[in-house]
């Protein structure tokens, strides 16, 4: 596999411990991480004509460098942008940065903070996606399915199955991830009765999702893809909007994504997932205190004023607690479950949707797309009509079949 | 002899002019390079590990970012032998360039907090200024105890 090149643009992770977890990061998915070198006068006409005038001298070394990046003085595959969590100059020089070489190169670039707690495991999934898209555009650029595939997503709390034959999803299989391989093939298995055909008919597997390697190694998978790129894929082709750009927004079970897309490839990207009451998880919670099935809580919300409950889920634990406080004051059902959908939907929308430039179509996907109140919610706070395309809670197993298609030989 | 904390601590010139007027420089040089030569450590490129952010919260709380501990677990110890200090402010990047300017502000502060000698000096920008500023570094050394070479 070819090496890919990430550029490190940084402030602090040398002195926080964290540079061998980012090197290891990049090892792991056949990439090396380098330190762009610029001469001395390069680095004071670069932040001086960049215009932003910040203290930290490494900062202003991170702007020199995006410059003579931008600028083609330095080859690159792709970039990493990485600040100490909690430094506002640097989360300024960040966010600016990523906007600068999205918006002025062609080279996908990915932002994170760290704090001396960062392994290279969390790291991973940004890390395979920025090699994927500076690897495999060609496979990315794929807009329609072809022949017999079959994608898994296997998720933290679900995993899902998807058979599509011809542009055409013939079967589904939903489970909640208990076993990881057992729910995997178990899934499988209910999606291929749906479609009506056996596996050895299959011509490619593509696998994503946390469990994607077991899963995918298991099933002599062609694909296996984090969900950063597959979730992309599989959004704008099942809202049909494969060009121009976009915004998809996943708020899964474990952690958050919020990618901001072009022509189906991502370009930036934030992945959440400090803190569960911003996650698919505490609406489940929600759902189980209310008494009410997951698929009831969104349409119960629609009816309620989230306004009248205080709750800020920040953490699930407070979260839970705000829940009974309400419900033990006397707030309605219908009001604490649109307080629930509005809490999760303004923390995505304040952590994560800040640092993604948010551009229609806004498209939700994954299984909390399909509670209605949380749509409601996070079309609201960001003013714009959300669409979710049909099959949104089967985005990572359509975007896996899609791709997969790429590996059919001949095709 | 006196050991003097420098600023930045990455100037070279400036540690050895401290050396040269009979003082002991207390720079980043030295405690990297025991960093790097710890044996036993795979941390590349400063063998810092998750852990020194920790020890730095002795002159840092935790809610400051991971990069100001670990940069203080390096300097902090520094500051806490410092018995006189230069300061130069406004350096050129080619003089001594320290990373953070959070840090650098704590530094700066603490080394003042401890009541040592300092000498706050601006960075020279012609050659006149340049001797100067040599012989305001000179005076400052020889008169502390010990000094002058």
């Amino acid at each position: 596999m070819n090496l890919v090149r990430i550029a490190q643009l940084s402030c602090g992770p040398e002195y926080s411990g964290v540079q061998r977890e980012i090197n290891e990061a990049a090892r792991s998915v056949d990439a090396e991480i380098f330190f762009p070198d610029i001469r001395l006068a390069d680095i004071r006409e670069g932040f001086d004509l960049f215009g932003l005038d910040v203290r930290s001298p490494d900062l202003k070394l991170a702007i020199a460098r995006a410059r003579a990046l931008v600028e083609g003085k330095i080859e690159a595959d792709a970039v990493f942008i990485a600040t100490c969590f909690r430094c506002a100059e640097a989360a300024i020089v960040r966010n600016e940065l990523r906007r600068y070489i999205h918006e002025n190169s062609h080279l996908p670039v990915v932002s994170y903070s760290f704090t001396e707690r960062t392994t290279a495991g969390t790291l991973l999934t940004r890390m395979e996606a920025l090699t994927t898209i500076a690897r495999r555009r060609a496979l990315l650029a794929r807009e329609v399915q072809e022949g017999l595939t079959l994608g898994v997503d296997s998720g933290s709390s679900t995993t899902k199955a998807v058979i599509m034959r011809d542009n055409q999803i013939i079967g589904t299989g939903w489970l909640p991830t208990i076993a990881v391989l057992k729910s995997a093939e178990d899934a499988v298995d209910i999606a291929l009765k749906e479609a009506g055909v056996r596996r050895e008919e299959i011509q490619a597997i593509g696998t994503t999702g946390y469990g994607r390697f077991l899963v995918g190694e298991k099933m002599h998978a062609d694909l296996i893809q984090e969900e950063l790129t597959i979730n992309s894929k599989g959004a704008v082709y099942l809202a049909d909007r494969q060009h121009g750009p976009s915004t998809v927004i996943d708020i899964g079970g474990m952690d958050n994504k919020a990618i901001s897309v072009q022509d189906g490839i991502p370009g930036t990207f934030t992945m959440g997932g400090i803190c569960a009451g911003a996650s698919g998880r505490f609406l489940e919670m929600t759902a189980k205190r209310l008494g009410v099935d997951i698929t009831e809580l969104g349409p119960l919300a629609l009816r309620g004023m989230g306004r009248e409950v205080p709750m800020n889920s920040y953490c699930i634990v407070f979260g839970t607690q705000s829940l009974v406080n309400a419900l033990a004051a006397g707030s309605s059902p219908e009001d604490v479950a649109a307080a629930a959908c509005h809490s999760v939907a303004e923390q995505v929308f304040e952590q994560q949707l800040q640092e993604v430039d948010i551009k229609e179509p806004v498209i939700m996907v994954g299984g909390t797309s399909l509670i209605q109140g949380l749509v409601k919610a996070m079309g609201d706070l960001l003013q714009v009509e959300v669409v979710v395309p049909h099959h949104s809670q089967y985005i990572g197993a359509v975007g896996s079949a899609l791709l997969a298609s790429g590996f059919i030989k001949g095709s | 002899m006196v050991k003097v904390f420098i600023y930045p601590t990455t100037s070279l010139i400036l540690s050895d002019l401290v050396a040269r007027f009979g003082h002991t420089p207390l720079s980043a040089a030295l405690q990297i390079r025991e960093h790097i030569q710890t044996p036993g450590l795979e941390s590349p490129p400063l063998q810092i590990t998750p852990e020194d952010p920790k020890k730095g919260l002795k002159w840092a709380a935790v809610e400051v970012p991971s990069g100001v501990r670990g940069r203080m677990s390096l300097y902090g110890p520094m500051l806490e032998q410092a018995e006189a200090a230069i300061i130069i402010h406004d350096a050129d990047f080619s003089f001594g360039c320290m990373g953070c300017a959070r840090t650098n502000e704590l530094i700066q502060f603490l080394l003042r907090k401890r009541g040592i000698p300092v000498l706050d000096l601006r960075y020279p920008r012609t050659e006149e200024e340049g001797i100067e500023f040599v012989a305001a570094i000179k005076k400052f050394l020889n008169e502390l105890a010990g000094g002058g070479a």
